[in-house]
């Protein structure tokens, strides 16, 4: 059944065996590789099914207990403001929020109860985050990769240290930042584009959409495109690039025949990372212009020609009255 | 009626048709619906209301079942025409004793605004709600709170007639008598009072949002919305009106409107959509909500007016009441008086009763002058 072998969702690839502890050439590498490994029949229908061991570090170290610290800081806070009442603490989890302080307070170190836990959590979250880039980094360096994940893990980075850190900043209040809750940060994001006249006129945001949307286009057709020619070794995407067999000629004449252009084995990985990088870069010149450079996109862009002016003869008159919409017109 | 080199190799092959028939009709048919409601809509059918320029995506929409269902409250509404005067007829305040409002009714037009409100307001509990279980000459003492309520609520019912009349009959003549708020009921529905702090252990903005409140509309925004702009009179404002200003949310010199602001607007602005049974679009144009170029619709100056109408209301008439009710009619967090905004009247409809003249029969109630029938 060709069927269940190419086109399902899950990986039809299972290895299971001796676990696969990495290298140890000099013997004393493997202190810092922790957890037995296992295998998971369910994970692997989704990558590997080894899990573990996990290369700890001290990077790792700081970073999931600083992680942990933000996250029960916020716990603590959300229990707190309920009583410590665990029923109500589930039961209002989605409204529950750990706000940062009132504007009143500038930048400075503000009551714990009114957004000092807040800073306190979110200097956490810094270090937590921090931490967890430099790991990516190092652990890079460590397999003389390129430093690919990290250059990208530091593009989402920085959009979120546009939101915490830089905006608030150079707006000269914390009440900036974003509040960390599950409807909290919604409102939030309703509320900055609202209070800056509609951020679907800042160009950034723009930007950011055409990439997000374009990432999830090249990721579908890359994805679909390996896939369909599998079956030819395509899924070896890296000796494809050097040696091109009939799984990249074909997957090449689809594409060309198809619209023209193509990619390559190389170049589709390219394309892929700079489009998702971009996403949040673009992301984070939109939010850090906002409030700071430009106060309301909407007129922005009517200055700009980018959004139509309404000259004012709107016709209302030969609109719908309530009459005839409940039904009721004589 | 099949081949029957069909059924042999039929019966040398016997496979469970069953099993997957069910999966795949399932799964078949969980597609195929999705791929109706996609392409044809969802199947109800819906009336749109048009709010602005065509290509601005600027409507109401609403279930056809939904905005064409009468108001049930409309067919217990009771009304009566007013008698017209006779020449020297006696007034209200030469026969009976007490009579500071309506004074200037004649007995028949006096007695009859006084049966109506019982209709409107105490159904059940008669003449006896504010009058008191005792006979008729003593009617114009003041012993309950309840008629010295009443008679505040006759004036303020006269005041938003006469003072507001660019709200109440904004479109047409509409007006407001007491059953357009109390619909028979002693006391009204979506009246509001004070939440106060709805978190423990929080001050300042932490302290008044994130719960599930009917003030917030079981939104995670403020619950102080209702407190602050319609009791306290802040300013509504959440917009530049410049694409770059001076200021910032906590620059001394020159404040402007914080996140928290704009999240408090948004509260108040769900409990104003919720109350008319409207959406955005309804007062506000469809790219920002409001601009420099004044890109709003007409119903943003009626509900601008209704706005102060509230404010007035509750600062002059509701809130100075407080003294004179019973526990039991006070707030249940700050034991504050009941307050009224747009859905005490409106109760989820773009016009209170749909749009019924309430002033066409009670003109007594239409203006705090002597009626003129």
């Amino acid at each position: 059944m060709a069927i269940r072998e190419y086109q399902n969702i899950f990986t039809q690839v299972q290895v299971q065996g001796n676990p696969e502890w990495g290298m140890d050439d000099n013997r004393r590498m493997l202190r810092e590789r922790v957890g037995k490994p296992t295998f998971s029949t369910l994970i692997g229908w989704f990558g590997n099914a080894q899990i573990g061991p996990v290369y700890l570090g001290w990077t790792g170290i700081i970073s999931l207990t600083t992680g942990i610290l933000w996250l029960n800081i916020i716990g603590l806070n959300m229990l707190a403001q309920v009583g410590w009442s665990i029923p109500e603490f589930i039961r209002q989890l989605f409204w529950l929020a750990l706000e940062p302080p009132g504007p009143e307070y500038g930048l400075s170190m503000p009551p714990l109860n009114d957004g000092g836990w807040y800073i306190i959590a979110s200097f956490f979250l810094l270090v937590s985050v921090m931490t967890w880039w430099l790991r990516t980094y190092l652990l890079a360096a460590e397999h003389k990769m390129g430093k690919h994940v990290a250059w990208a893990f530091l593009s989402a980075i920085w959009l979120f240290l546009v939101l915490g850190l830089f905006r608030p900043v150079l707006m000269g209040s914390w009440s900036e930042a974003v509040p960390y809750g599950i409807f909290a940060h919604l409102d939030w994001t309703t509320a900055f584009s609202i209070r800056y006249g509609n951020l679907y006129y800042n160009p950034f945001h723009a930007l950011s959409i055409v990439f997000l949307y374009g990432s999830v286009l090249l990721f579908c057709m890359h994805g679909a495109t390996i896939l369909a020619v599998t079956r030819y070794g395509g899924d070896r995407e890296l000796e494809q690039i050097v040696d091109r067999g009939t799984a990249t000629e074909r997957a090449a004449l689809f594409w060309r025949w198809t619209m023209g252009f193509n990619a390559t084995m190389e170049g589709i990985h390219r394309w892929a990372l700079w489009f998702a990088m971009l996403t949040p870069i673009t992301g984070g010149i939109g939010i850090l212009l906002t409030g700071t450079v430009v106060d309301n996109w909407f007129i922005w862009a009517q200055e700009h020609n980018f959004a139509p002016i309404y000259d004012g003869s709107f016709g209302y008159e030969d609109y719908t009255t309530y009459e005839s919409f409940i039904g009721k017109e004589d | 009626m099949l081949s029957q080199w069909f059924n042999d190799w039929n019966s040398r092959n016997p496979t469970n048709i069953y099993g997957p028939a069910i999966l795949v009709g399932a799964l078949g048919g969980a597609v195929l619906i999705a791929i109706l409601l996609v392409t044809w809509g969802q199947p109800f059918a819906t009336v749109s209301m048009q709010t602005g320029p065509r290509g601005t995506g600027m409507e109401v929409v609403e279930f056809e079942s939904d905005v064409t269902s009468v108001d049930p409250t409309i067919e217990s509404y009771y009304t009566e025409e007013p008698y017209v005067p006779e020449v020297g007829e006696l007034l209200a305040k030469d026969i009976y004793e007490n009579v500071q409002v309506l004074g200037e009714l004649t007995d028949d037009n006096f007695n009859r605004v006084m049966n109506a409100m019982t209709q409107w307001v105490s159904p059940e509990e008669g003449c006896a709600y504010c009058h008191g279980d005792v006979d008729i000459e003593d009617y114009g003492r003041d012993d309950l709170y309840t008629k010295v309520v009443s008679r505040r609520m006759i004036q303020m019912t006269q005041a938003i007639n006469e003072e507001w009349d660019g709200h109440v009959n904004a479109v047409k003549e509409v007006g407001v008598n007491c059953y357009t708020c109390h619909r028979g009921q002693n006391v009204p529905s979506d009246i509001w009072f004070k939440v106060g702090a709805v978190n423990e252990a929080t001050k300042g903005w932490s302290a008044i949002q994130n719960r599930a409140t009917m003030i917030s509309q079981s939104t995670s925004l403020p619950s102080d919305a209702l407190e602050k702009y319609l009791l306290d009179g802040e300013q509504i404002v959440v917009h530049d009106l410049d694409s770059r200003v001076v200021g910032g949310p906590a620059s001394e010199d020159d404040l402007l409107p914080s996140i928290q602001d704009t999240e408090r607007t948004y509260a108040l602005m769900n409990y104003f959509a919720n109350s008319l049974g409207v959406n955005c679009v309804f007062c506000h144009n469809s790219r920002a909500f409001y601009s420099a170029a004044g890109e709003v619709t007409p119903q943003w100056s009626t509900a601008s007016l209704g706005i102060q109408m509230v404010q007035e209301l509750n600062s002059d008439y509701l809130v100075p009441l407080k003294d004179l009710y019973p526990a039991s009619r006070l707030g249940p967090v700050t034991q504050d008086a009941p307050k009224v905004a747009c859905r005490t009247c409106h109760k989820g409809y773009q016009q209170p009763l749909q749009g019924m003249n309430m002033t066409a029969d009670w003109p007594e109630l239409a203006s705090s002058e002597a009626p003129e029938y």
